[in-house]
């Protein structure tokens, strides 16, 4: 180890005569955060020590470089806002914030960027902060490994978890954000990544995501948030293998999308949502390798949406699969699997050589009139959907799986 | 030893029973006579509390069998018609009156000796002819030494050599001071067996008395000429048409 | 009542009715473990037949069991026993035969292929809507004389249950749609032993969906501990309360 810092230290000696460390102890000489930073300079880094600081709002304009040893403590006593950055190439981390203000007025947050490149804020603590990371107008920057926990009762008490806006190329990795308002916010964020992030119990939104074109989230889980995930306004985005589960209420998704262009949702899961996709006015979004396991709906598609492909998804354990107010077919809906599927397969090809129509009168039904939700699954339901199935009067007739796979795709092969 | 006071029973608008007031006692035999559904059956059930009588009250031994069952154990019954469950043996139903009545240590098992049922208790009921349901029944009603006997029509359907063992029965129980109640129509049969006479018609009595006097009142020698001869006076009968 | 009901239910077994009972249910429960291997899959199919084959069989197998046991009624009459003694004799020993069939047919092999919530709630259903429909089978055999007339009662109290009366609550959840309707289906379900049971069934499967609008409120209901409670409770009544009236009916009944 020595040796190392030895040999980091020949390398960067040139750098490191420029630049300085500063010590922030409460022990110390320089004892509060606040002078620490009034005495950087660009370049330079301010080691904070273990301890609580109570210094309000701290604005860093300067370039520089605040790490904490064993997560200080900077306190926001309720009343203030803590970080407020507003210069380029600035790294914040080991950093405990805890208890901002809060502000119906103005988004006090536990850090809060403003118009600044190249910001990384990596590996921070967050406890009941109103907002807790807030960037606007800010590009090239990366929020990594932080942990963001509140524990607010009510949505106007509390602001998002992570909150992005008119904002580009951003990284959000493997962040864990708890009991917020929105996990993250993206409005007009372009061209950034989230990915390997836990957002659960948020007030609202695991994810809301608006306006926000190219880009792309990954392998994120959003679990039992108010109304789940919410994507809307927005042309190619990419969803690839998140996790969608336990979004439970009258309004909840475990996502919904409005409006969306060009996208792809690619080997998500579904799980246990009220309603698993919610869509309005989705066009050319391709919907593959999907799992969707124990859903109210898997899938609730409304008339607007159009030139949809949805293939290569499983549909098993939902009480239903696919429910839609329109009899117009624009989507194809070939070659997925249904475990309500009852046909054969002859030619033993593994597609069911008669076509599947997912959709179930009783849930056109119990779209109408919720309270008949009551008698689902009773013999008489069984018997209308029968004779449904036989001859279709209510369903769209033409909205039906042409190849149903017999089996369920397998998702442990990559194909 | 069994009163009745004032007994109705309707079924439906059929009064099967109408105002039926009786005392019967202890040592005494009694012929139930009448003609078919004069409700002789009706009553014999309405003293087991298989029917239950729509008014007036039955008390067996000082005892009002409304909404009792434990009297029951003071009397053997032999039915009309024996119905068993059809799959159990014999020996099993004799068995399981026993085991129901397991108060009762000492046996009476007489008739299944004298009726040779003990060859044959592993035959299933509904193997048995009616005979020898009857046979099964009558031994049923004696086993356990009841004090009282109702017995509904115990020979028809018996061979005459069981008839004899089963009427010498009768009335050895009846000299041990037992009430024994006979429906019959065979009346010589009654004759025999019975100290007093209880006519039934149209589900009233029309006459209860001992049988010495109504042979006395009619001057006839067999019973059922001096029941018909009865019959005849008080024009109890039937018309034709039945 | 022990040694009755041992003779009761020596006599039933005798029949073979209850062993094919058994039979059925234990071929077609590992039938269907085998087909699928999804045991929530499995607890799907065989609430149906919880829902439908079991208060069938029950119904229509304790009348005519009812029936067949007349000539044991008569004897027992006869002799020293209490009316009602008889009666719940004949109700503890149907009942009884018919509970470990369905235990046997449908419970173990659920405990054999793994217990979830939902299974074990599907054995407690099941179970309870075999008494229920046991006490119903009582009531219209004591009811009338006649053992056609009292099949064909049974039947149409299925047929009502099952068919009927959904039919009838759907209308009434259509034709009032625009009012709030949450509380009198409450309590119209509880009307219906077979629809308590599958809206306790529905909590374990279609939790998700039943999380919707209105849904939230019956899961708030039926999920809630004092909604188990409450259908559990309705159950009770609907085993009790027939049975009650059918003894009293005994009771005063001629033979």
């Amino acid at each position: 180890m020595k040796t190392i810092l030895l040999c980091l230290l020949l390398i960067y000696c040139p750098l490191l005569l420029l630049s300085k460390t500063i010590v922030v102890d409460s022990n110390g000489q320089i004892r509060s955060l606040k002078r620490a930073i009034e005495l950087a300079s660009a370049g330079d880094t301010v080691l904070v020590k273990s301890g609580t600081y109570k210094e309000g709002n701290l604005i860093i304009e300067k370039s520089i470089t605040i790490i904490g040893e064993n997560f200080p403590i900077l306190d926001g006593e309720h009343k203030h806002e803590i970080f407020t950055i507003h210069a380029n190439d600035i790294n914040i981390s080991g950093l405990e914030f805890r208890d901002t203000g809060t502000s119906s007025m103005n988004d006090l947050a536990a850090i809060k960027v403003l118009d600044s490149k190249r910001v990384t804020i990596i590996g921070n603590k967050f406890s009941n902060s109103f907002f807790g990371i807030y960037f606007a107008n800010s590009s090239n920057c990366r929020i990594e490994n932080n942990q963001l926990k509140a524990s607010a009762l009510a949505e106007y008490e509390i602001g998002n978890g992570i909150h992005l806006w008119k904002c580009e190329q951003i990284t959000i990795d493997n962040n864990r954000i708890e009991g917020h308002r929105d996990g993250i916010y993206f409005e007009f964020v372009t061209n950034s990544f989230i990915k390997n992030n836990h957002s659960e119990r948020n007030l609202r939104y695991g994810l809301h995501f608006m306006f926000s074109h190219n880009d792309e989230y990954t392998n994120n889980s959003f679990i039992n948030n108010g109304a789940g995930v919410a994507v809307m306004y927005t042309k190619n985005v990419k969803m690839y293998g998140n996790t969608f589960q336990q979004n439970w209420g009258a309004a909840a998704y475990g996502l919904l999308l409005k409006d969306i262009r060009d996208s792809e949702v690619i080997g998500n899961h579904f799980i246990k949502n009220t309603i698993g996709i919610y869509q309005e006015g989705v066009s050319r979004t391709v919907f593959e390798n999907n799992n969707f396991y124990e859903n109210g709906y898997a899938i609730r598609l409304q008339a607007s949406c159009d030139d949809n492909t949805f293939k290569r998804n499983n549909f098993s354990s939902n009480t239903f699969d696919l429910a839609t107010n329109g009899t117009m077919v624009l989507n194809t809906i070939d070659g997925n699997y249904w475990d309500k599927y009852q046909g054969y397969d002859m030619n033993k090809d593994g597609i069911g050589d008669i076509p599947f129509r997912p959709v179930n009168l009783y849930a056109m039904i119990v779209e109408r009139i919720p309270s008949a939700v009551l008698l689902w699954r009773s013999f008489l339901v069984l018997l209308m959907d029968r004779a449904e199935k036989v001859i279709p009067v209510a369903t769209p007739e033409n909205l039906k799986d042409n190849a149903p796979s017999m089996k369920p795709y397998d998702r442990s092969k990559k194909s | 030893m069994i009163v009745l006071k004032k007994v109705n029973k309707h079924f439906g608008k059929l009064l099967a029973l109408d105002q039926v007031d009786i005392t019967m006692d202890a040592g005494k035999s009694y012929a139930l006579i009448g003609p078919n559904g004069s409700g002789k059956t009706t009553l014999i059930k309405s003293i087991l509390g298989m029917v239950i009588p729509s008014s007036g009250e039955i008390i067996v031994d000082n005892e009002n069998i409304k909404n009792h069952w434990k009297y029951r154990d003071k009397i053997g019954y032999m039915p009309q018609i024996g119905r068993y469950p059809e799959n159990m043996r014999i020996g099993q139903i004799i068995d399981m009156m026993k085991n129901i009545r397991r108060n009762i240590k000492d046996t009476d098992e007489e008739l299944i000796q004298a009726f040779n049922l003990s060859k044959i208790l592993d035959k299933r009921m509904h193997a048995l002819s009616g005979g020898t349901r009857q046979k099964v029944s009558a031994a049923l009603a004696f086993l356990f030494h009841a004090p009282i006997l109702i017995l509904d029509e115990p020979t028809a359907g018996l061979d005459p050599v069981s008839v004899e063992i089963l009427k010498e029965k009768i009335l050895k129980e009846k000299d041990k001071g037992k009430l024994i109640m006979i429906s019959s129509h065979i009346l010589s049969d009654l004759d025999e067996l019975s100290t007093d006479i209880v006519y039934l018609f149209e589900g009233k009595i029309q006459y209860n008395n001992t049988i010495a006097n109504l042979k006395e009142e009619t001057q006839e020698e067999r019973l059922g000429k001096a029941m018909a001869a009865y019959i005849n006076q008080n024009a109890l009968q039937h018309t034709l048409q039945d | 009542m022990a040694r009755i009901i041992k003779y009761i239910f020596y006599d039933i077994l005798r029949t073979r009715f209850i062993l094919l009972y058994t039979l059925f249910l234990l071929i077609a429960t590992i039938a269907l473990f085998q087909l699928d291997s999804d045991v929530g899959k499995v607890i799907m199919s065989l609430m149906n037949i919880v829902l439908m084959v079991i208060p069938l069989v029950s119904i229509v197998f304790t009348t005519i069991h009812f029936y067949n046991s007349y000539e044991f009624i008569e004897l027992m009459l006869a002799q020293p026993v209490n009316r009602k003694v008889i009666f719940l004799s004949e109700y503890i020993s149907t009942a009884l035969s018919l509970c470990i069939a369905y235990l046997i047919g449908v419970g173990l092999p659920i405990i054999l292929y793994g217990v979830t919530p939902s299974s074990l709630t599907l054995i407690y259903t099941g179970l309870m809507l075999t008494l229920v429909f046991v006490s119903l089978a009582f009531l219209a055999s004591v009811l009338t004389r006649d053992k056609a007339k009292a099949i064909g009662v049974t039947l149409l109290f299925w047929f009502y249950f099952s068919l009927i009366y959904d039919g009838l609550l759907l209308w009434v959840i259509y034709s009032f749609s625009d009012y709030p309707l949450e509380k009198l289906t409450v309590a119209l379900v509880a009307l219906n032993p077979i629809d308590l049971a599958r809206i306790m069934m529905l909590l374990k499967l279609d939790i998700s969906a039943l999380m919707g609008y209105t849904g939230a409120f019956y899961q708030n209901f039926f999920g809630s501990y004092w909604g188990m409670l409450f259908s559990t409770g309705v159950l009770s009544l609907w085993i009790i309360f027939p049975l009650f009236l059918g003894t009293r009916i005994f009771i005063k009944k001629d033979l």
